[in-house]
């Protein structure tokens, strides 16, 4: 087990390097730099621009310099100093802008995650136990409609009710007086009563294709001879069926957690926008049409960060669910 | 009309039919299917697949599954000599009665041991869980019995078995700790579901000899599901045949052998590959195959493959049992003619 986990922490080196680099390479893809955005929305505003006042700024900030030593300052900075950069646009350092907006995701990722589950598998459960029977069809029905339905059309519809119904602005995760408040319970709890919205909103989608997940799984495991055995041995119809086929469909759930994770926090970009969330998602967009190279950079490397993270947690937690990946047998 | 020998059995099973109810249609798995069960005795069940078998076990150990359904019969469970017999049939499958057999006075092993352990939970947890659920004990004096329970079904290190993962267990080790589980809480009955079908011979014949060790140990019923003849010639004391769902020629297992009574029987016995057999010739086989479920032949299931076939008897209705004596009953419309030419005779 020990080298088990040695092996998989020293494999996500080399690719926590090579997602660095793409990352970094990413966001230098599109033509231009940071001030050839600035320029082009000063020109567009009618605003005359100095070349000498650019210059100046190029050099500052290293833009003439090869990508190379462009993309190592970048890098060394963050692994050596903990550095993300210089945000141009906020004209603050990266990281002040990053934790803050990615603890917030994550609170965000982890209570849709914990919605999801606990709507998902008993209705999976159930759905399975009773196939093709009206309550199945129903739940396939609604979840499928989850699944359809746009995330953000949720948004604005629940965003209209609460507005119409109960006269409050469903937007972001706080009231405008706790918004830049320092972290107090006051505030938490202002967040808590705020951020159901958010959590129904990204869930329903995670919701629908869970419930299939659980289903299939489980009618994949139920008429295996083990749960018959299990029967066989006495267990009542419902310890049987948790105890075995549950703990057993649970398996291929947990490998997908690895890009669960990093899906939970990028994927939600629209939904943050409409409900103005001061969450990654509108930020990296913001950051990435101004060309605010370390900003976007660290952005896209951190959820790079995060799908490493999220597939060690996996396999960690695969390894201790199933005795089979313990003893390499899978 | 007392009936002297019925005290002695088990379990005896009446008419029973268990029909499975498709959207393609009602299939009889087993139909109108009667034999006992005599205690302390070895009973084999022989068939091809898709005669019933299973289902037959799956019925006694309430484990019929939708959409089956057991629609008529009864199955007489006496516990005790002499008591008044419970109808099994008419109990729930998840009812109290059931969940207090299952496992406990009834065990069953299946046919993959592999398959019939749980991928993710160690032998023990599956061991205990049969003496946990019906036995008030602590978990140490279960985990005691679970490893006593391993040693006697010749399980080596039974202590390191215990904490082990079924693929962690050769193919006959899987079968023994299968035993062990079914065995943990001494079952007056024991089914097996064509435990040695997935073993290799010599892996075969150890688990045979086990099961009749453990049989001579404890005094308890065997119900042994088999294709094997010669399974059947080693270890049984009943032999009942079923083909089609029916059980169409029961009796002890000499009879069976040296004067059956029903043409399938006769054909199952001439196919079995003996040491004995004149080189150069071919193994008899019978012709034909085991009718579709839905495309049941009329008259007699067997006829169309029955090299003592009568056109107009055998395909014009079904045969019923006919008593020959000392428990030798067989389907067959010839018997049942030539049974009453000799009572007209008389």
């Amino acid at each position: 087990m020990g080298g088990y986990i040695f092996n998989r922490v020293l494999w996500a080196v080399p690719i926590l390097f090579g997602a660095s680099v793409l990352s970094f390479a990413i966001i230098q893809l599109p033509p231009g730099d940071y001030l050839t955005a600035v320029m082009a929305s000063m020109r567009s505003t009618g605003e005359s621009v100095e070349q000498s006042q650019l210059v100046m700024l190029r050099e500052r900030y290293g833009l003439d310099d090869p990508m190379i030593v462009q993309y190592w300052k970048w890098i060394s900075g963050i692994v050596l100093r903990g550095d993300f950069g210089q945000s141009f646009i906020y004209n603050r350092p990266v990281d002040e802008l990053l934790w803050e907006r990615l603890g917030l995701t994550f609170v965000l990722a982890f209570a849709s995650m914990i919605f999801v589950w606990l709507v998902a598998f008993p209705i999976g459960v159930y759905s399975a136990m009773r196939k093709y029977s009206v309550g199945d069809y129903v739940m396939t029905f609604i979840g499928f409609l989850g699944l359809a339905t746009p995330n953000f059309l949720i948004a604005l519809i629940l965003m209209y009710v609460s507005f119409t119904v109960f006269g409050t602005s469903a937007g972001g995760l706080f009231s405008p007086e706790f918004a830049d408040a320092p972290w107090s319970w006051a505030r938490f709890w202002d967040m808590m009563g705020k951020i159901w919205i958010p959590v129904v909103v990204i869930g329903t989608a995670g919701t629908a294709s869970l419930i299939r997940i659980v289903r299939a799984n489980m009618l994949d495991e139920l008429p295996r001879p083990y749960v018959e055995a299990a029967r066989a041995r006495g267990l009542s119809e419902t310890r049987a069926t948790v105890k075995y086929p549950l703990r057993v469909a649970l398996n291929p759930f947990v490998s997908r957690l690895g890009w669960e994770l990093p899906d939970l926090v990028s994927g939600a970009t629209i939904t943050a926008i409409v409900l103005s969330l001061p969450t990654t998602g509108p930020l990296l967009l913001e950051a990435l049409l101004a060309q605010d190279m370390y900003l976007a950079g660290s952005f896209i490397f951190m959820l790079s960060v995060l799908t490493v993270i999220g597939t060690l947690l996996s396999d960690l937690l695969l390894a201790w669910l199933d005795p089979r990946v313990r003893h390499g047998l899978m | 009309m007392p009936m002297p020998d019925s005290a002695d059995n088990l379990i005896e099973v009446r008419d029973l039919s268990c029909h499975f109810f498709t959207e393609e249609g009602v299939v009889r798995s087993v139909d109108q299917s009667s034999f006992d069960l005599p205690r302390g005795k070895t009973l084999c069940i022989v068939g091809e697949s898709g005669s019933g078998k299973s289902v037959t076990a799956r019925a006694l150990m309430g484990l019929t599954r939708e959409p089956g359904k057991i629609v008529s019969g009864q199955m007489l469970y006496r516990p005790a000599p002499g008591v008044v017999p419970i109808d099994l049939a008419a109990e729930r499958s998840g009812g109290q009665l059931y969940r207090s057999l299952r496992g406990a006075a009834f065990g069953m092993i299946f046919q993959e041991p592999m398959a019939a352990l749980s991928p993710v939970h160690t032998i023990g947890t599956q061991l205990l869980e049969g003496v946990l659920t019906h036995e008030a004990c602590s978990r140490a004096e279960a985990r005691n019995r679970g490893i006593d329970a391993l040693q006697r079904v010749g399980i080596p290190e039974p202590e390191r078995r215990f904490d082990q993962y079924g693929f962690e267990l050769s193919g006959g080790m899987r079968q023994r700790a299968m035993i062990a589980m079914a065995l943990a809480c001494r079952p007056a009955l024991l089914i097996a579901d064509e435990p040695t079908t997935a073993l290799d011979v010599t892996t075969q014949a150890n688990i045979l000899d086990l099961i009749a060790d453990l049989q001579a140990e404890t005094g308890m019923t065997v119900m042994f599901i088999t294709h094997d003849l010669g399974v059947v010639a080693e270890i049984a004391d009943e032999v009942a045949v079923m083909y089609l769902g029916r059980v169409v020629e029961r009796g002890d297992v000499d009879t069976i052998f040296h004067a059956p009574a029903h043409p399938y029987t006769e054909a199952l016995l001439n196919a079995m590959p003996s040491v004995h057999a004149r080189r150069g010739t071919r193994l008899p086989a019978i012709p034909g195959m085991v009718p579709h479920p839905f495309a049941r032949p009329s008259g007699c299931g067997f006829h169309p493959r029955c090299h003592r076939f009568v056109d107009g008897l055998c395909n014009r209705r079904e045969p019923e049992p006919v008593d020959l004596g000392a428990g030798h009953v067989a389907r067959c419309l010839r018997l049942e003619n030539s049974k009453d030419q000799k009572e007209a005779a008389e």
